[in-house]
């Protein structure tokens, strides 16, 4: 393979508020089945690119815990693999990752004992389908120094909370912007890079001498005019997922057929850890309207326009709307739960009533746990 | 030396004929059941929650599904550098070469790859089973009483007692004696088919034995076993035990599941059954969906409704259909406004718009009445149905069929509908 991968997985981000208190944004649930992070691991085994490395710091425990094998995105491999980078006490350092450059900086090894000519940089916060061969002949023929995976988000969406960038009629990026006040694009960078390998590993290390970590402000940013960054439009689905309201609506997209159809029954599959759950049962009583269950769940009551993740249980007559419930929770009869999001090995006592009314409630509860 | 206390041995090379079409092209190991399992899952997940973690499976009918079924054993964390699972099929010798011939028979022609391991005890098992048992515990026993043979039994229904092979025990549970389906049972404990030797035991019995024709253990080992005076001990067992052997008790067992509380529960966090399952996404349940009294596997999108049945992953019932008292195996697919009654469908079935089964009055079976029989319509694995077809009660249908393959558009109860050249 002409490229190894890096995956981005270090950050927290206070705009899922509680739902990172216990867990990594990139080891969040998605679509019932997955987590964030099983997309860009998937779209790296996908395109043949067998040795990886994630950057974990925030909460490393819970990515660490899904990442335990690497079996399951078919990583297990003697040629490669997957290598997981959390901040260590070196005799050169004792620091946390400063950022994102600064965390590559501290695993410079990585990058210089490999072989591959190119690197394909992701972010693990990204829900998307990629075959990176096609990015990689695009910066290659290009002639490209930096290659950015760009999309354009339609006009209604404020684009403040990513880097925007305006690329002139040959795709070479002219300006760049990171989390601007006001935008003067609407094309927003995906996050997701291809660099030469021997190029990242000088930028990365005259980064590191000038005392600088980040790897949009001090490297995309700081070299858009010397070197040659071009970007790559893409139109398939692509989503972010670092805050409430986009986490919220990534999950409900899931619920329309064509996102299903792409991610699920379209090769190539997204992978995940399986967990041996036994298939979904719907007793008497169960109700369900457009939304989708994982496997472990027992339903009784009624479920609308919601995702239910694995091992959930649905008391009777209760009454679920438009919302997400997290893996392994025990919802007591009789509960109503619309607008929400309910954090995941929680337990809702019976005669609940929890509802959003001004947008997405988050229901952590920490009831003893009801085992069945 | 690589030393391993106990190994299992798997027996999965039966066809299983009695489940009629469903085995035509898969040993009866390798069947779905419970939507997302297959049957052998079930011994092969005892082997690894009770600590054994070498295990030879023996194959040799329609073996292709039971090989990429089982693969290295990844799923029960089977894939070990010493032991792990190993599928062991009959293979040409440069004297005697033959298939197995029994069940002991292929025990005997594996001896080498029990011998590799140098194991103190050899548990024999059969993969048509549907149970949870702790094998350890059954070792217990097997070394509390210094027995040779151990062989696991549970109590039937008298009247039932005369379908088994019965075990008479004194008080310790000592085997004194034992019949082959006996007319007048003298007792209700019934042969597992599981056993528990003594490695030097059972390696002497087979040698001994080797030139039986059809060497079986029922029939062979144990009684040569209790002649040379070795001490058999039966370890009752009384969890839950089901043979799968017919279509009637295959469908029976499945339907169990669905009990709001079933007797057989796969949701226990402590014994988890295991499977392969490509298929990773949720299921989707439409808004014209109905589900009651239903499991349902992985990756299944529902636009019908789904009264009593047990749908496998990745399966898709079309709007405006209902399924009724019915197993739906892996990825077949059901069109628009079907109506399936007490049906059983293998995997990658398709099955058009407007079609119906299980309907009108029961008649017997023109060809296999003793296998297709309680009113059940069974679908062959990738059969096709075409549009608009009517199927009666007991009738069976296998091979891409299409409109001309049925008179007035329907095949009438009792009914079979198997196209030739379709078989590979």
């Amino acid at each position: 393979m002409r490229a190894i991968g890096i995956i981005l997985a270090g950050g927290n981000n206070h705009r899922i508020k509680e739902l990172t208190q216990k867990r990594a944004v990139c080891a969040m649930p998605i679509a019932g089945s997955y987590r964030s992070i099983d997309f860009a691991l998937s779209n790296m085994s996908n395109s043949h690119i067998n040795k990886v490395a994630v950057f974990t710091q925030y909460n490393a425990g819970s990515l660490n815990e899904h990442l335990s094998s690497s079996k399951w995105w078919d990583f297990g491999r003697k040629q490669g693999g997957l290598y997981v980078f959390t901040p260590a006490v070196t005799a050169e350092s004792n620091a946390w990752y400063r950022g994102t450059a600064d965390a590559i900086a501290q695993n410079l090894s990585f990058l210089k004992n490999s072989h591959e000519p190119y690197v394909v940089i992701s972010s693990g916060d990204c829900v998307y389908k990629m075959d990176y061969n096609k990015l990689l002949e695009y910066h290659i023929d290009k002639k490209a120094d930096i290659t950015v995976v760009c999309k354009d988000m339609a006009p209604d969406i404020n684009v403040e909370r990513f880097g925007t960038v305006k690329m002139n009629e040959e795709c070479r990026i002219e300006e760049f912007e990171e989390k601007p006040v006001i935008a003067k694009s609407n094309t927003i960078s995906c996050g997701i890079y291809v660099v030469r390998r021997r190029q990242l590993i000088e930028m990365i290390e005259r980064c590191a001498a000038e005392d600088r970590y980040d790897f949009v402000k001090d490297i995309l940013i700081r070299y858009k005019d010397m070197k040659r960054i071009y970007g790559y439009k893409i139109k398939e689905y692509w989503s972010n997922i670092a805050t409430v309201d986009d986490y919220f609506k990534t999950n409900m997209d899931f619920l329309q057929p064509d996102i299903r159809n792409y991610f699920f029954k379209e090769y190539p599959d997204i992978y995940s850890k399986v967990d041996d759950n036994p298939p979904a049962k719907y007793n008497v009583g169960a109700k369900i309207k457009n939304s989708l269950i994982s496997s472990g769940c027992i339903v009784n009551g009624t479920v609308e326009d919601s995702v239910i993740f694995k091992k959930t249980y649905v008391g009777n007559n209760c009454y679920i709307k438009n919302s997400i419930i997290l893996n392994d929770v025990y919802i007591g009869d009789n509960t109503h739960i619309e607008n929400c999001i309910v954090e995941s090995r929680g337990t809702i006592r019976a005669n609940s009533y929890y509802k959003g009314e001004n947008g997405i409630e988050i229901v952590v509860e920490h009831n003893d746990r009801y085992v069945i | 030396m690589v030393k391993k206390e106990m190994i299992a041995m798997l027996l999965a090379g039966g066809q299983g004929s009695r489940l009629g079409v469903l085995t035509s092209k898969v040993a009866k190991p390798a069947v779905s059941f419970g939507s997302k399992y297959r049957i052998i899952d079930f011994p092969l997940s005892n082997c690894i929650n009770s600590g054994v973690d070498t295990v030879g499976v023996l194959t040799q009918y329609q073996p292709l599904r039971l090989n990429t079924h089982i693969g290295i054993g990844i799923p029960w964390d089977l894939d070990r550098n010493i032991g792990g699972v190993t599928v062991l099929p009959p293979y040409e010798k440069s004297t005697n070469s033959e298939w197995y011939t029994g069940t002991a028979n292929a025990i005997y022609q594996n001896i080498g790859y029990m011998e590799s391991f140098n194991p103190d005890y050899v548990l024999i098992l059969s993969g048509d089973h549907i149970y949870k048992m702790d094998y350890e515990v059954m070792l217990d026993f097997h070394k509390q009483n210094n027995a040779e043979v151990t062989i696991a039994v549970m109590p039937v229904p008298m009247e039932e007692a005369k379908r088994f092979g019965i075990m008479i025990t004194d008080e310790n549970r000592k085997i004194t004696d034992f019949e082959e389906k006996p007319e007048n049972p003298r007792s209700n404990l019934a042969s597992m088919g599981i056993y528990i030797f003594n490695w030097k035991t059972l390696r002497e019995a087979l040698l001994a034995n080797a030139e039986q024709p059809g060497l079986d253990f029922g029939k062979h080992i144990i009684p040569y076993c209790h002649k040379n005076g070795a001490p058999l001990y039966a370890y009752e067992f009384n969890g839950y035990w089901k043979d799968v052997g017919t279509l009637n008790s295959y469908w029976e067992a499945n339907m169990e599941l669905i009990d709001i509380v079933p007797e057989f529960n796969l949701y226990e966090e402590y014994w988890k059954i295991y499977t392969r399952c490509e298929i990773l996404p949720p299921q989707y349940l439409a808004s014209s969906s109905f589900v009651e009294r239903s499991i349902i596997g992985e990756g299944a999108e529902i636009y019908g409704k789904v009264y009593n049945s047990v749908i496998g992953c990745g399966v898709v019932i079309g709007e405006g259909t209902v399924v009724r008292d019915s197993i739906i195996m892996n990825s077949s697919v059901i069109g628009k406004n079907c109506e399936l009654n007490k049906a059983i469908i293998a995997e990658n079935v398709e099955i058009q718009d407007y079609v119906k089964l299980g309907i009108g009055e029961e008649a017997e079976n023109d060809t296999a009445p003793h296998i297709y029989n309680h009113g059940i319509v069974t679908v062959g694995e990738k059969s096709v149905i075409p549009q608009g077809i009517t199927v009666g009660k007991n009738s069976v249908v296998f091979g891409v069929t299409s409109a001309a393959d049925y008179e007035n558009g329907s095949l009438p109860s009792g009914r079979t509908l198997i196209k030739a050249g379709e078989e590979q």
